[in-house]
């Protein structure tokens, strides 16, 4: 007779096997890393800039850079540009990061022949129209005027401009913003930005020798730019009010975003708070959850994050609660957070965290992409693969003391900065 | 082509294995054929609010998402108007976990009050955040009775209203889980680094012994064709004027669906498509617009919505949608912009075709639509259409009185 009561036996994780990407420096100083893997004869390729320079009197010259760049070059237009993609099933994304930009082409190898110049004439040849920048300046007003009704949308720009005010981090644009972008300004910064030295490109697929020149023969000297680009960066302007209540009458919930400025990635504590940080928020049994949501039935979700950029990280917590209840979630919050620094973590729920984050890890590398996706999170931070190495040791023999010193040692709940917005 | 084993057991609950080496992971994936079309009209909502209450212990198992945790497994589920969806993925090695937490809810579940009573809580704080506290937000919650008089797609998944979920008892769970929780009503996809043989092994020792249930005989009422047009305009807290177009559109199965699909994508997919070029582009007339269809299996809703520009009149912007609609029907697609469509569809297939959960999830849904097999058959249906089909298929969509028009007026 089966014994359903009884848990079957299970295995730890053992070893995480990461592909190691093929690299070449190519003469122009791109650096080229490349993934081979896979069934499906399609790849990813992605083309990474390092952000200039954050001006806070144009906060919006990198973003309107970026997103136009699929908005018209010197010999075609955007109309051409999206045919020429479109019509060879092909994905061609443009994405802005606080640290890095970049350009993202999905594709089949069998048109990548027919799809590769046009992204070589979008990061050459880009003129930005100024008929286009009309259009964009436009929407993207409209847009922010939706975001701008969405609790949890201003809680999250108006904590990230409370920490990381005065930089890319910070970016709080308002609507009257978007006019003030300058073409003249988009094509000088597109110069700088837009060239071999300061990208690295990645591609993951099923990539072989012929897959390879056709991308080094677009990319390799036939790509030019030698522009000295500025990527150091401004000092945070970090608010000294630390709490932050915007009232929205009529809301039925708040959103509620707390937290503080922290290590990144480089530090070597860094791996073990993100052991602290899944306990805490990181997982559905996470403590905030059971708690906030499972026992109090206050949200439809809590969770926390660690953020790591080039310059800091930042831990957070982030929800959306119903608004008569919003002092109440705040206690929960901070009462878990003393909990973490007071009492020491069951073995019991320790080692489930464990088994949890290296299944975690391991079932994030699904395919090929997902390889490169781990590569990136590490060599962007200036890292490289050992990390990884280093991060699955620390999961495994942290301690209880070690959660309990990590979460004195960071989380101070007292010093966070905290954003409410709703009603409290 | 993705490659696939089925057998069904005694009780019959019907299993598929995908075999996939590339991965050290494994996915069970549970389809129950239960979705908000199914419920009472008077207990809206109770489809999705009974998924969450899938996780609030079962029989023999207190706790669902802890010994998953354990093992390195993550799941979710979700709920549609048509199906109830669960998954897991977890290291290949532990799959039997899986097999022990599924079969063990499939047989009971712990019907807890204090589950009941919080998962209330929580579906209730759902509906808030999703539909009720953010611009628009309610928008389905509007449109579905318009576009539906009879069918229960006239209700959004999170049902009508609050008071359905808060009303909901634990005798209504009892009685729903034996009406739709039986190995009957379910098709099990396991995928991964697995091989066939264990999984059936595994399959009939911890799911062969569950009864099999009575098997459900959906009997629903069916849509009339709609013979007038409906229009519903409505002033809320919302930033911008936006409006919404539904059309009645051919039900799943129907050869017809792919061809409606295709047309979404001529009017709407990537910078190319049609209504952003020339509305969003050159006649500056919108600063978003959008065409899609719900993906339902019954007769479902092809959607075109859009926020005009600042000065721009709702019928200046409507009668442009329309003009747009009118050539569509008119005029022949060329050969060029209908092989562009198909290339986007023939490699977005290839692309999910790199993610082992859309694999085992597609299996289940072609299983339930029939056949497994057929999602290997797809992309041929596609690939047959030409342009006299799309625009037969565009008559018969965009008319007047086929029409569901749901404006928001900013206050």
């Amino acid at each position: 007779m089966l014994n359903r009561t009884i848990t079957p036996e299970f295995k730890a994780i053992e070893h995480i096997k990461l592909i190691a990407p093929g690299h070449i420096r190519l003469e122009n100083d791109c650096n080229f890393y490349w993934f081979n893997s896979g069934e499906q004869e399609l790849v990813r390729i992605e083309w990474i800039f390092n952000n200039l320079r954050f001006n806070p009197e144009k906060p919006l010259l990198n973003i309107a850079v970026n997103t136009m760049l699929n908005d018209g070059t010197n010999n075609l237009t955007a109309a051409q540009i999206a045919d020429a993609i479109d019509y060879y099933g092909a994905f061609l994304q443009v994405d802005y990061g606080f640290d890095h930009s970049q350009v993202t082409l999905y594709c089949l190898n069998k048109h990548l022949k027919h799809t590769l110049p046009v992204v070589k004439e979008v990061l050459t040849e880009s003129v930005f129209p100024e008929k286009e920048l009309a259009t964009f300046i436009r929407n993207q007003q409209q847009k922010l005027q939706v975001s701008l009704q969405k609790n949890d949308f201003v809680a999250r720009r108006t904590f990230n401009k409370a920490l990381f005010g005065g930089t890319m981090y910070g970016i709080s644009p308002e609507v009257e913003d978007y006019a003030q972008i300058q073409r003249d300004d988009m094509l000088a910064y597109f110069k700088q930005m837009y060239q071999p030295n300061n990208c690295t490109l990645i591609a993951a697929g099923k990539i072989d020798d012929d897959i390879l020149k056709e991308i080094t023969d677009c990319f390799g000297k036939n790509w030019t730019g030698n522009n000295v680009p500025d990527i150091t960066q401004p000092g945070f302007k970090t608010s000294e009010q630390l709490f932050n209540y915007i009232e929205k009458p009529g809301a039925l919930q708040s959103a509620i975003r707390l937290g503080t400025m922290l290590i990144n990635r480089t530090h070597p504590d860094f791996p073990a708070l993100q052991v602290v940080n899944t306990i805490l928020g990181g997982y559905f049994g996470s403590r905030l959850m059971a708690n906030i949501r499972e026992d109090k039935g206050y949200t439809y979700g809590i969770g926390s994050g660690m953020a790591s950029m080039k310059a800091t990280g930042s831990i957070f917590i982030a929800t959306e609660v119903g608004a008569d209840v919003t002092r109440q979630a705040l206690a929960e919050i901070e009462k878990e957070i003393n909990i973490l620094k007071t009492e020491l973590i069951s073995e019991e729920e320790l080692s489930l965290v464990k088994n949890y984050m290296l299944g975690s890890l391991l079932g994030s590398l699904e395919n090929v992409f997902s390889h490169a996706d781990k590569f990136k999170n590490v060599y962007l931070s200036g890292l490289d693969f050992e990390y990884y190495d280093q991060y699955t040791e620390v999961v495994r023999s942290i301690t209880a003391n070690d959660v309990l010193r990590l979460a004195g040692k960071y989380l101070n709940f007292g010093q966070f900065h905290k954003v409410i917005v709703g009603k409290y | 082509m993705v490659k696939f084993n089925r057998f069904t057991l005694d009780n019959g609950l019907r299993v598929i294995v995908h075999e996939d080496k590339t991965t050290p992971m494994a996915v069970l994936n549970i389809l129950y054929d239960v979705g908000a079309r199914d419920e009472d009209p008077k207990q809206t909502g109770f489809a999705h609010l009974f998924e969450h209450l899938m996780f609030g212990g079962s029989v023999n198992i207190p706790s669902y998402d802890e010994p998953l945790q354990r093992v390195g497994g993550e799941n979710n589920a979700f709920t549609s108007n048509d199906i109830t969806n669960y998954y897991i993925t977890l290291p290949a090695v532990n799959i039997e976990t899986a097999f022990w937490l599924e079969s063990d809810r499939m047989l009971s579940l712990a019907f807890s009050e204090k589950s009941l009573e919080v998962q209330r809580n929580v579906v209730m704080e759902e509906f808030k955040q999703r539909y009720l506290n953010q611009p628009y937000g309610d928008v389905w919650l509007k449109l579905r009775p318009l576009a539906y008089k009879v069918h229960p797609y006239r209700w959004a998944t999170i049902g009508k209203e609050l008071a359905h979920i808060e009303e909901a008892q634990i005798g209504d769970v009892k009685a729903f889980f034996k009406k739709h929780y039986n190995p009957q009503n379910a098709i099990m996809v396991v995928g991964g680094d697995v091989d066939t043989e264990q999984i059936r092994a595994l399959a009939e020792k911890w799911f062969g012994p569950i009864p099999a249930g009575l098997k459900y005989h959906r009997d629903l009422p069916q849509e009339p064709v709609q013979t007038e047009a409906r229009r519903q305009t409505v002033t809320a807290k919302v930033p911008l004027n936006s409006l919404y177009i539904a059309f009645h559109m051919p039900e799943r199965t129907d050869e017809e669906y792919y061809t409606t699909d295709l047309i979404s994508d001529l009017l709407s997919r990537g910078n190319s498509s049609r209504l952003y070029r020339t509305l969003v582009k050159e006649k500056q007339l919108f600063s978003e617009i959008h065409a899609y269809t719900t993906e339902s299996i019954d007769a479902g809703m092809f959607v075109v919505d859009g926020k005009p520009l600042a000065g721009v009149s709702i019928a200046d912007a409507e009668a442009a949608i329309w003009e747009e609609l009118e050539k569509i029907k008119n005029e022949l697609v060329e050969n060029d912009e209908l092989t562009k469509v198909k290339n986007k569809t023939e490699s977005t297939m290839m692309f999910s075709e790199m993610s082992l959960l859309d694999k085992a999830m597609n299996l289940a849904f072609f299983e339930l639509l029939g056949d497994a097999d057929q999602l290997n058959l797809e992309i041929s249906r596609y690939l047959a259409i030409t342009p006299q089909h799309v625009q037969r298929q565009a008559q018969h969509l965009f008319s007047k009185q086929n029409s569901s028009t749901l404006i928001y007026l900013a206050e």
